[in-house]
């Protein structure tokens, strides 16, 4: 009988406590950041998807195109073409595509890059309802962001 | 009248069919009961709704392309599988990985352990009706995401782990924020001891109910918060010793109860052993590299059949691999624990009632696609 | 006035003030549960959110009205009127105000009780009808959780009718005149366990409109939503509406019964025009407190298990009313001066 009142008493006041603990949160400032009026800024080895480096003197891109990234993916979206051209030392990279749909944005393709021509982007606010948008050219997107 | 009054009332029993679409089942898991009334008659799940074919597919790249699939078998605890996965190939390949790599390993596993038991603690009181202990635990787990997040540069399915290393070095802001998180956190662990573990009304649903025998436990293989919570004291990390584990001081919570309210407070428990761990090893932190001398290029182990397992969050995973000496394994064998901790369900909860079937069910930590791989 | 247009003119009242609050309590609600988590909740749609009810009304009116396979038809149909009908059929004897109430008839307090049971019919009819499994465990519940929960109520109730000797509310109200001390949660004189028969009515008062701890009739978690489960569009926003009207009727009754209704806290009242303003303030700040508390509760606590909510109610709530009533009907015994 005294087990019934003493767990009647405490099971009340567990109740009132956990009471007191919502409602002391209840007037707390609040946490949520409101995502797409504010923007957070990513941290700087935030992986979003790669894109090519440019050469700071000339603007056109490190990569010399000798395809350890395609082939040291593990999902097989990255397809690179490159060219023999007068005068320069190494292959000219003239294709790279990335098919994003199929990235699982785990690195390994700037890990393999001997020449530091890959970096990850900051870019997280991708969306779209077409699959084709998300096929880059990262040659035409170094071009336009250049 | 239509409808139920059509069916044959000599029936006693009735099927109800749980999932694959249900908000108890987190995810696509499918549970066929038989039920008399509210009681359970028989339980089965149904797996294979998220199949994806993970071993095979580790059969069919080189070594280092299997990485990213670990954490996609759980992305709660990613940390722990890719751990788990890089330490066996380590193992069979007989990689060196720095001292300091591995005290890294260590610490971004056991915040990934506190993330993932956070995220349990609120989708359980979730199950159980109550919302906002989710609220809070997704703020603190929050904290850790964005601690990982400035290490890794990835928020869920890290894959931060190298063969012989890990991918960056930690700096000292994360140190920092670490440290600050630990404090943070065991500032919150009383507010959710009150709100949460001694309600009365979890109490009440929790305690006594939901048993899982010790005997149970072990024919099912079960392994984890579950083993534990009834009361065979087993942990990979301290039992069967991998990395650097043996070089800190953590206890091993053992309930001997077995009901719902023992799992429960395992990993409550666990959590606070987490941050002993992570605070050892900041202390402990060596300098040094992160990677091995020698960078390892193409991994060819040798001819032979490996194993090595490591304590996830949800309990012993284990990876075999059989070598051919080529740079694909021949076979790989993926032992998840959830898998063996749900196939107890259907025993576990002949003879319930529906609600506490879904108590037992949310107890048992369960992470669909990790079940399935 | 004649009082064919008053009672037009009430219920045209009732009408909107039911409609109104099931609107509008469903914003309070999730701004509250976003503040009580830490969020904002609705924010988007007019200024703080509050436009957000109209949108969502919209929104449940403009979907079709589905009957899906194998439903009973009238029964789908009707049950969600039968949840709702009842409920603001009971507000026609709630006094806002002295003066300001539809029927001020002597039996108000019974006629809310006969009124409150039908309300489960309501939910009985409409998950057998729905023909669905997780509807029909529901129902079932649904109806041992309210012949529970209606006897402690009852009882408690009859207490405080034994104290006033009256069944009419505003006679109830008008025993409480006075200082706020005079209101039946303090009168500790007539009977000892005033707070605790308040708590118990107004747990049964939870328990009796489903609402969290013991939400057994869409417990989301187990039966996904419980009795609602088949219902599409507006078949669901009325049961959705009736929910709330009955929680304003069970926060009305405690505070009429327990907080001294329309009663200000101190003995200050004014006539004519201003005195029923002066009412329907302290009612309804009384009121939306309670409710208040409702909705704080809901956003705290998990679920309690079935037979747990049974246990409260047989072990725990009607052995202390049944006490609370011999020794209320001793203390007036041998004190009849008070």
């Amino acid at each position: 009988m005294s087990g019934y009142f003493k767990e009647l008493i405490s099971g009340t006041k567990s109740l009132f406590i956990g009471l007191g603990i919502t409602g002391r949160y209840f007037f707390k400032p609040v946490v949520t950041m409101q995502y797409p009026m504010e923007h957070v800024e990513m941290t700087p080895r935030y992986r979003g998807h790669i894109e090519l480096i440019p050469n700071e003197e000339t603007g056109e891109p490190k990569c010399v195109a000798c395809g350890m990234c395609e082939k040291g993916c593990p999902s097989g979206c990255i397809t690179v073409k490159g060219e023999k051209r007068e005068g320069v030392k190494g292959k000219v990279v003239t294709k790279y595509i990335l098919n994003f749909t199929t990235c699982s944005l785990c690195g390994q393709c700037v890990e393999s890059c001997k020449f530091g021509a890959l970096r990850f982007s900051k870019e997280y606010n991708l969306a779209s309802p077409r699959k084709e948008d998300f096929i880059f050219d990262l040659i035409k997107r170094l071009k336009e962001t250049n | 009248m239509k409808g139920l009054l059509q069916r044959d009332v000599n029936q006693e029993t009735f099927t109800l069919n749980l999932g694959p679409q249900h908000p108890a089942t987190h995810g696509v898991l499918r549970v066929k009961l038989e039920m008399d009334g509210e009681y359970i008659v028989e339980a089965e799940p149904v797996l294979g709704y998220i199949h994806r074919m993970h071993e095979k597919m580790g059969e069919n790249r080189t070594w280092a392309k299997f990485l990213p699939n670990c954490g996609r078998m759980d992305y709660l605890s990613a940390m722990s599988y890719n751990h788990g996965y890089v330490a066996t190939v380590e193992r069979a390949a007989g990689i060196e990985v720095p001292e300091r790599a591995e005290y890294i390993r260590v610490i971004t596993v056991e915040l990934n352990r506190i993330s993932s038991h956070l995220l349990w603690f609120g989708a359980f009181v979730l199950d159980l009706g109550g919302f906002t202990p989710l609220l809070y635990a997704f703020d603190d787990r929050e904290q850790i995401l964005d601690l990982l997040e400035s290490v890794t540069g990835s928020r869920l399915t890290y894959c931060y782990f190298r063969f012989g290393g890990v991918y960056n070095d930690i700096d000292d802001s994360f140190i920092a924020g670490t440290r600050e998180f630990i404090k943070r956190l065991r500032k919150r662990m009383p507010m959710y001891d009150a709100l949460v573990t001694k309600n009365i009304i979890l109490i009440k649903r929790l305690k006594d109910i939901g048993f899982i025998t010790k005997d149970m436990a072990r024919r099912y293989g079960a392994t984890g918060p579950v083993a534990r919570g009834s009361g065979i004291d087993f942990d990979v990390r301290k039992h069967e010793p991998y990395s650097v584990y043996p070089e800190f001081d953590f206890d091993i919570p053992v309930y001997e109860e077995g009901d719902s309210m023992a799992r429960y407070m395992v990993r409550m428990d666990e959590i606070e052993q987490s941050m002993r761990i992570i605070e050892q090893a900041l202390d402990k932190l060596p300098g040094g590299e992160i990677k091995p001398k020698k960078a390892v290029k193409m991994v060819k182990p040798e001819k032979g059949d490996y194993y090595c397992a490591v304590e996830a969050a949800r309990g012993s995973f284990g990876i075999r691999i059989v070598s051919d000496g080529t740079n694909t394994p021949y076979r790989m064998k993926l032992r998840s624990p959830t898998y063996s901790n749900l196939s107890l369900f259907g025993e576990a909860a002949k003879g319930m009632l529906l609600p506490d079937a879904l108590a037992l069910m949310g107890s048992l930590d369960l992470v669909i696609p990790e079940i399935d791989r | 006035m004649p009082e064919l247009l008053r009672v037009i003119l009430f219920i045209i009242f009732v009408l909107s003030f039911a409609g109104l609050n099931a609107a509008y309590l469903v914003w309070c609600e999730r701004k509250g549960a976003g503040h009580i988590q830490r969020r904002i909740g609705p924010k988007e749609v007019g200024p703080y959110g509050l436009l957000q009810p109209l949108a969502d009304g919209a929104k449940l009116m403009t979907k079709q009205l589905f009957l899906p396979k194998g439903v009973d038809p009238v029964l789908f149909m009707v049950a969600p009127l039968m949840v709702m009908v009842p409920a603001i059929m009971s507000f026609l004897v709630i006094p806002f105000s002295e003066s300001f109430v539809g029927r001020d008839i002597n039996i108000g307090l019974l006629m809310i009780f006969a009124f409150a049971s039908v309300n489960v019919l309501g939910l009985l009819l409409g998950s057998w009808g729905s023909a669905n499994k997780y509807a029909v465990i529901a129902g079932a519940r649904c109806v041992s959780q309210n012949v529970a929960y209606e006897i402690p109520m009852l009882i408690t109730t009859i207490t405080i009718v034994m104290v006033t000797n009256s069944m009419n509310l505003n006679e109830i109200i008008r025993s409480q005149a006075g200082w706020f001390f005079h209101w039946h949660f303090f009168r500790l004189d007539i009977s000892l366990l005033m707070p605790v028969s308040f708590l118990i009515f107004f747990v049964c008062s939870l328990a009796e409109t489903n609402r969290a701890p013991f939400d057994m009739a869409e417990a989301e978690s187990e039966l996904i939503a419980g009795a609602y489960t088949e219902y599409p569009g507006m078949g669901f926003g009325v049961f959705f509406m009736g929910e709330y009207a009955n929680i304003v009727i069970g926060c009305a009754l405690t505070a009429i019964l327990f907080l001294g209704g329309w009663q200000a806290p101190i003995p200050l009242n004014f006539g004519g025009f201003l005195g029923v303003l002066w009412g329907m303030f302290w009612f309804f700040l009384k009121l939306y407190a309670l409710i208040f508390t409702v909705i704080w509760i809901r956003w705290t606590y998990p679920r309690t298990q079935f037979y747990e909510l049974l246990n409260l109610s047989w072990k725990v709530l009607i052995p202390i009313s049944l006490f609370n009533l011999i020794l209320t009907a001793l203390q007036i015994k041998i004190f009849p001066w008070l």
